[in-house]
């Protein structure tokens, strides 16, 4: 159980995050979305206690994250990849902290498997790693205590694709067990395949928050024609809201019937006609992070 | 994939409690020589105590062959180096930016600051302990004339011991004041040398008598103090130590980490 209420940071009287306010059940992965630079990182900060709110507080399993005796036992954090010492080995960059959490050292083997660090791997420094190798030690440091809640910030950076899907199936299957999941990323895609619940963050501010069906409602359709000039042509005359999706074809604010109607008036042949998904879910992030270049990427 | 281990909760103990002071300072222990930059730099220490003890054994008079010259020519590594490992501990973990998962595992900073001078106080034993072995080996081989060989009072080892331990924290308190390591072990050298510079001013002479580490620290390992003296170090100590140590600890629990 993760909460924030109504946190607020600013740095030199600017406001990095403000009012910012959500809730994570157990059993669920919420994904926490929004372009650079909105708020993620200091947002995670102040909920795992590394910064301190200037207004609402964080709340993690009943209380702050600082009032629990061995948070590592209860919570497992992956801040930043990048950040373990680069001269350490990996296996002891595990086993030094197995030791300050209390764990038995045989789960830091454990963990290497399972995140696929091979033994040459794990005798490798640190710094010989790469942002996908390291991000794996992270994710196995944050599994480490057994943890009931995971806070991830930017998990998926540097996997491969093959490694973004091992760790989607890793969250589901830790969800699925009772396990409590928050996870930060920049791409929609990848929070979209992810996570159950989404709260998106435009320049400190939450945006929207809901499942993805609560934040499509009310969505438009997806059309597409080889013509596209003639399809927008028709259907502005059918008196239809339209607008260019992201990535082609046009987005209508009707159902498809009507735009399928309105095409046949108009003598334009269309090659695609539907309800419009991610292209929605894409067009909606773009409007509420607007001005972001890099978001939904 | 093999999930076993995510529902295997591997507690062994109660999950709730609180780590001790003691394994937070074996795990201040551990990432000091668990590093490449650490280990070398330890071993750099013994390595050049080695070597000195063995200089001495070779080319020294029989005075010099003695245990207890022997013993104070084998602290000089140490307590030359040992505070830059103090501020190493210290700084490393904000230039490594391991304080993110330093602080997530222990959240009161405090607790951490104090499981490092700790540590600090555990190695100053560990390094006395080297060097006492060592001059004990030397004075037996090299076979010293002298009427006095074996003579070493105890409470030279104490003041050793209390030396060497000070060093350290004011390497910590250095490094806690400052986190970044150049910075720190710069000022770590120059500070008491400009200081030093100051005292050879007249009207300046009676405070650094009170004030400066090379007069009223390094006495330690000398001869056995006397209560003035004591006085003194303890002085110049609140000024070089305890000052920083606690500046530092201000500046550590507040510092926002990102």
């Amino acid at each position: 159980m993760i909460e924030a209420h109504g946190l607020t940071k600013r740095f030199s009287g600017r406001a990095v995050v403000e009012d910012v306010s959500f809730s994570c059940a157990p059993g669920t992965i919420t994904g926490f979305l929004g372009p650079n630079g909105a708020g993620k990182t200091t947002t995670l900060l102040m909920l795992c206690g590394l910064s301190a709110p200037d207004a609402g507080h964080g709340v993690v399993l009943g209380g702050p994250y600082r009032d629990l005796p061995n948070p590592a036992r209860r919570v497992g954090i992956l801040l930043d990849a990048a950040a373990q010492h680069g001269g350490r080995r990996g296996r002891e960059a595990l086993a030094v902290s197995a030791q300050a959490m209390g764990v038995e050292v045989a789960r830091v083997d454990g963990l290497l498997e399972l995140v696929g660090l091979d033994r040459a791997a794990a005798r490798k420094r640190v710094r010989q790693y790469s942002l996908g190798m390291r991000q794996r030690l992270g994710i196995a440091h944050a599994l480490l205590g057994a943890p009931e809640v995971l806070i991830l910030d930017e998990p998926a950076n540097g996997l491969d694709p093959e490694g973004m899907r091992w760790m989607r199936g890793l969250l589901r299957y830790f969800a699925d067990q009772g396990g409590t999941v928050l996870l930060s990323s920049h791409l929609l895609r990848e929070v979209e395949a992810t996570a159950d619940r989404l709260v998106i963050i435009g320049e400190g501010r939450i945006a929207a928050q809901g499942t993805r069906a609560e934040l499509l409602t009310g969505a438009s359709t997806l059309a597409r024609a080889p013509d596209q000039a003639a399809l927008e042509a028709a259907l502005r005359a059918a008196g239809l809201a339209v607008r260019a999706a992201t990535d082609g074809g046009l987005l209508v604010d009707a159902e498809p019937d009507a735009v399928g109607r309105a095409a046949l008036e108009g003598g334009v042949a269309l090659s695609h006609l539907g309800p419009s998904e991610s292209a929605g879910l894409e067009q909606l992030f773009f409007d509420l992070t607007a001005g972001t270049p890099e978001a939904g990427q | 994939m093999s999930t076993a281990i995510l529902q295997a909760p591997g507690r062994g103990g109660e999950p709730d409690r609180r780590p001790g002071l003691a394994r937070l300072t074996q795990i201040e222990l551990r990432k000091m020589t668990d590093t490449r930059s650490g280990f070398w730099l330890q071993f750099t220490v013994i390595g050049l105590t080695v070597a000195l003890v063995v200089l001495v054994c070779a080319f020294g008079t029989d005075e010099d062959r003695t245990l207890r010259s022997l013993f104070s020519a084998s602290v000089a590594p140490a307590s030359f180096l040992l505070p830059v490992v103090g501020v190493l501990l210290v700084t490393s973990e904000w230039t490594q930016r391991t304080t993110l998962i330093t602080f997530t595992l222990v959240p009161h900073r405090s607790r951490v600051v104090a499981a490092k001078l700790l540590a600090g106080v555990a190695l100053s034993l560990a390094a006395l302990v080297i060097c006492l072995v060592l001059a004990v080996i030397g004075t037996a081989v090299s076979g010293s004339g002298a009427e006095d060989a074996w003579a070493l009072p105890a409470e030279l080892l104490g003041q050793t011991v209390v030396y060497l331990a000070t060093g350290m924290a004011i390497g910590i308190g250095f490094g806690a004041v400052l986190l970044a390591s150049a910075p720190a072990i710069v000022l770590y050298f120059l500070l008491p040398i400009l200081w030093s510079g100051l005292g050879a001013i007249p009207a300046l002479e009676d405070a650094a008598r009170w004030l400066d580490p090379s007069r009223s620290l390094s006495v330690m390992t000398d001869h056995v103090m006397s209560a003035t003296e004591w006085a003194r170090a303890g002085t110049t100590l609140a000024l070089w130590m305890v000052l920083p140590v606690l500046v530092g600890l201000w500046r550590i629990r507040r510092s926002e980490l990102r």
